[in-house]
């Protein structure tokens, strides 16, 4: 039985490690500036708990296989220095491996959320309902018209619920299906929710964030690749919570420019 | 010259045990229904474990059915529910709906039932030497409150809308402005809440009881150092229960008030929902949030203490060997138990609270996995050296071990938040949770069924059906959960009803090997539930210590008597890890012995 177990739990962990270092699935390319940095992080705590992964699943099996009970007089070992190499294994090379990943990764997050975004970066409005996103650039007036609930209307496709009547700034305001953004341009979005909790999340970017109703949520990224990808929603809105999709855009300057006065027409 | 008054003598606890002396029941409610005997209620909540896991089972069965087979029709559901599954093909909303109960149904009426309430009821006053728990009435409450709570959370398949949708989590608003959020979140989700508050008053007077318990009801010798570690691990499980069911309690209240009271406290000011302007304002979805995830994250190390507990005292029975480092074993289930406190907030890193707090949760995250390291090598330790015996509790506790390290391992990731950037919300985060809770927690639940059930039940278990069935279970479980995390790597969002983005077809057939592999193991099972059946009255006899284990249970009979002892009062001279050790039963000692020289 021992040698059952040992040899399967051995098996298992040698499959299934291997799947992780063959990359037969694994994170698409990446095409954001800061992708890189979460990339790397992942490689390495893939690297340090897979040999942790390995070396546990096998000691475990090679136990299981050399220490059946054979009926013999063979006396019990305790293992060499007791309790005590399993605490400074475990606080040493465990500790240590926490403070070098957070000291990186808090690098990393900190870039991420936790720097302004580059004061010349285009600001796009981000709205998420059950079950899609609109987003609304400024226009020409580089200004947001204000958003008013009580006046969406899906109708008249009013998605922000603006007022052009009596707000100037919401008059140029340009709504899309669609986050097109020019590449290698710090992009800022803010979001904000209509109804429910929803989440926006780039695989391509490395990006995520939720939306939370009552809060504008500032998030920032610089495509570095002119790709199209899709927006997906990673926090439970409802029934059509799988089915809601955007697109990302990314175009070149001046494509971006041609789109945005083609929208303002 | 008159005496002076002789000083108060000190209660000792045999003194409150003679007191305790209750009577046997008579009748046949009060002996097997509303019984105050810890056994019966122990039972009755593995009965109730029991129930809820095959129902929380066949809900997995069908979500995993439609997920591989997305546009497949299954027979006889559209019979079921032909509003939610018209010709037999699972609406998104269904879909949601079951997975909703599934989660919650696993979560509190399983994982939080079977292995705490369940033997801990049952084992707990007998390894402590006691009659019975400090407030049996208190006790039996507790069970009939979490039956009823169970009653309650099912009746929500049964109203109108059907059961919520949204989620165990049950996220606000989606979970608090009632049913114009779309379906089931009308009378099903309100249903939810009440059934989880009646829950957490269940398990506060079960919390209760097990801390006055293991403080007050100790026999004669049996010192907190002697307590086995099981009797640990419950004990630390019922303190972070108290706390963590005081704060549920409350914020499911609330919730139930939002919902029908017109309160604000989850719902902000201008939300539009199914057209309509909601008429709440000044609440905060992250509040709910927040108390969830205070209560949610202890709750998961409720869900998995009891099992170190139950495989910390089985492995050193079947290794025939003490436990390695029993004192630090148990330190780092207080450890845990306490850092299990200041972490919540890895659940919510990307949730739109400020992003400081990401690291000032993220750091007691990864170092909780000090202690859960530590007591994971010194059991791989205490192998090494064994005189192993594999029956089929102790395969499990080694299953338990390798699926422990293999769920363990993917927090790693998880518990940093630039790399949880990327895996919240995936198929990585589904992958790490149904491994030490759905995995390694339910292998502690079969390994202490296995161990437990000649005591229990006076029969011994099929020993060659319990193999076959832990072998095809390890293996089944590694097939169902490890390609989750290959999924989680190609950013496959989870609560998903289909996959239909263009990046996540290709993943189908991943996740059709996964249904195959969901449904065989299911089937496997069958073979578990018919052992139970089987043996209960086709098993041989059990006699008294039927593994050579040393702690208060193997000392009386199999089943015991109702008092538990038969009117002795055991005197405890040793520890429960007096294994390999020379003693008159052979290589070990009974914590009840009478000897002195321990070799």
């Amino acid at each position: 039985m021992g040698k059952l177990f040992g040899a399967i739990v051995a098996v298992i962990a040698v499959i299934s490690a291997a799947i992780f270092v063959a990359r037969i699935w694994w994170l698409p390319a990446d095409v954001s500036v800061l992708g890189e940095g979460i990339d790397h992080q992942l490689t390495e705590t893939m690297v340090a708990s897979g040999v942790l992964f390995v070396a546990a699943q096998l000691a475990l099996a090679l136990f299981a296989w050399q220490y059946g009970d054979a009926g013999d007089a063979r006396p019990i070992k305790i293992f060499p220095g007791g309790a005590t190499p399993m605490v400074v294994i475990a606080t040493a090379l465990v500790g240590i491996e926490i403070l070098v990943l957070s000291f990186v990764g808090t690098r990393i997050w900190g870039n991420i959320f936790l720097t302004p975004p580059d004061p010349s970066a285009l600001t796009i409005d981000v709205q998420a309902e059950q079950f899609a996103y609109y987003f609304r650039y400024a226009g020409p007036d580089g200004k947001f018209g204000t958003v008013h609930p009580e006046l969406i209307d899906e109708g008249s496709s009013n998605f922000f619920g603006l007022d052009p009547a009596h707000d100037t700034a919401a008059r140029d305001d340009i709504i899309s299906a669609s986050l097109v953004v020019p590449v290698n341009r710090p992009i800022l979005l803010r979001l904000h929710s209509k109804d429910m909790g929803h989440s926006f999340f780039v695989p391509e970017l490395r990006l995520q964030q939720d939306f939370v109703p009552g809060l504008v949520i500032p998030i920032h990224f610089t495509a570095t690749d002119t790709v199209k990808k899709e927006i997906v929603c990673t926090q439970l809105c409802g029934l059509g919570h799988f089915n809601m999709r955007a697109y990302l855009e990314v175009k070149t300057e001046p494509e971006f420019e041609d789109w945005l006065k083609q929208q303002s027409q | 010259m008159p005496e002076a008054p002789a000083p108060a003598r000190r209660r000792e606890t045999s003194d409150r045990l003679a007191e305790l002396k209750h009577q046997p029941p008579t009748g046949f409610l009060r002996t097997h229904v509303f019984s105050l005997d810890h056994k019966v209620i122990g039972k009755q909540y593995l009965d109730l474990g029991l129930v809820a896991v095959v129902t929380g089972m066949v809900l997995s069965w069908l979500m995993r059915f439609h997920l591989g087979y997305p546009t497949a029709a299954l027979p006889g559901l559209g019979a079921v529910a032909p509003n939610r599954a018209p010709g037999g093909v699972m609406t998104p909303e269904f879909y949601l709906q079951l997975m909703t109960m599934h989660g919650t149904i696993m979560v509190f009426f399983v994982l939080t039932t079977a292995p705490f309430a369940g033997f801990g009821n049952y084992v707990l006053p007998i390894q402590v030497g006691a009659e019975d728990m400090a407030f049996p009435r208190f006790n039996m409450m507790s069970f009939w409150v979490t039956c009823v709570a169970f009653l309650v959370l099912v009746a929500a398949f049964f109203v109108p809308d059907g059961p919520p949708l949204s989620g165990w989590t049950a996220y606000a608003p989606l979970s608090a402005v009632g049913k114009d959020a779309g379906p089931g979140q009308g009378t099903g989700q309100t249903l939810w809440a009440i059934s989880i508050a009646l829950f957490c008053v269940g398990q506060l007077l079960g919390s209760l009881n097990f801390i006055a318990t293991t403080l007050d009801l100790r026999t004669k010798g049996m010192t907190l150092a002697r307590l086995p570690f099981c009797t640990w691990a419950w004990f630390v499980t019922s303190v972070i229960g108290l706390i963590a069911f005081s704060v549920l309690l409350p914020a499911c209240v609330l919730l139930v008030l939002d919902r029908v009271a017109g309160t604000s406290f989850f719902i902000p000011a201008g939300l539009v929902v199914s057209d309509r302007l909601q008429p709440h304002s000044g609440g905060s979805p992250l509040l709910w949030q927040h108390l969830f995830w205070f209560f949610g994250h202890p709750e998961v190390y409720i869900a998995i203490l009891p099992g170190f507990g139950i495989i910390s005292h089985i492995l050193p029975a079947f290794a025939r060997k003490p436990l390695l480092g029993p004192k630090v074993v148990i330190g780092c289930m207080v450890a845990i138990g306490f850092l299990s406190y200041t972490v919540w907030g890895h659940h919510m890193f990307l949730s739109g609270m400020n992003p400081t707090s990401a690291t000032l949760f993220s750091v007691p995250t990864l170092i909780i996995t000090i202690p859960a390291t530590i007591v994971t090598l010194l059991w791989i330790g205490t192998v090494y050296g064994a005189r192993f015996r594999f029956t089929t509790a102790a395969l499990f506790c080694l299953g338990f071990v390798s699926v422990f390290v293999s769920g363990g391992i993917s927090g790693f990731f998880l518990a940093q938040p630039s790399i949880d950037t990327y895996l919240h919300g995936t198929y990585f985060v589904v992958a790490h949770f149904h491994f030490v809770m759905g995995v390694a927690a339910m292998f502690g639940i079969f390994a202490g069924t296995y161990f437990w059930f000649p005591k229990m039940y006076g029969r011994m278990m099929n020993e060659t059906i319990g193999k076959i069935h832990f072998f095809l279970t390890l293996i089944g479980v590694y097939c169902i959960f490890m390609p989750m995390h290959y999924l989680g790597l190609v950013a496959n969002v989870r609560r998903y009803s289909a996959f239909t983005d263009e990046y996540m077809k290709s993943s189908l057939p991943l996740h059709r090997f996964i249904t195959i592999a969901a449904l065989c193991t299911g089937a496997v099972q069958l073979l578990f539930l018919y052992n139970l059946v089987w043996s209960r009255f086709k098993g041989a006899k059990a006699p008294e210590n039927p593994w050579e284990a040393t702690s208060l249970e193997w000392s009386t009979t199999s089943p015991p008597p109702f008092d538990n002892f038969g009117g002795r009062h055991l005197t405890v001279a040793h520890g429960p890890n007096e294994y390999g050790v020379k003693g008159a039963a052979g290589d070990y000692v009974m914590q009840a012995s009478s000897e002195t020289e321990v070799a």
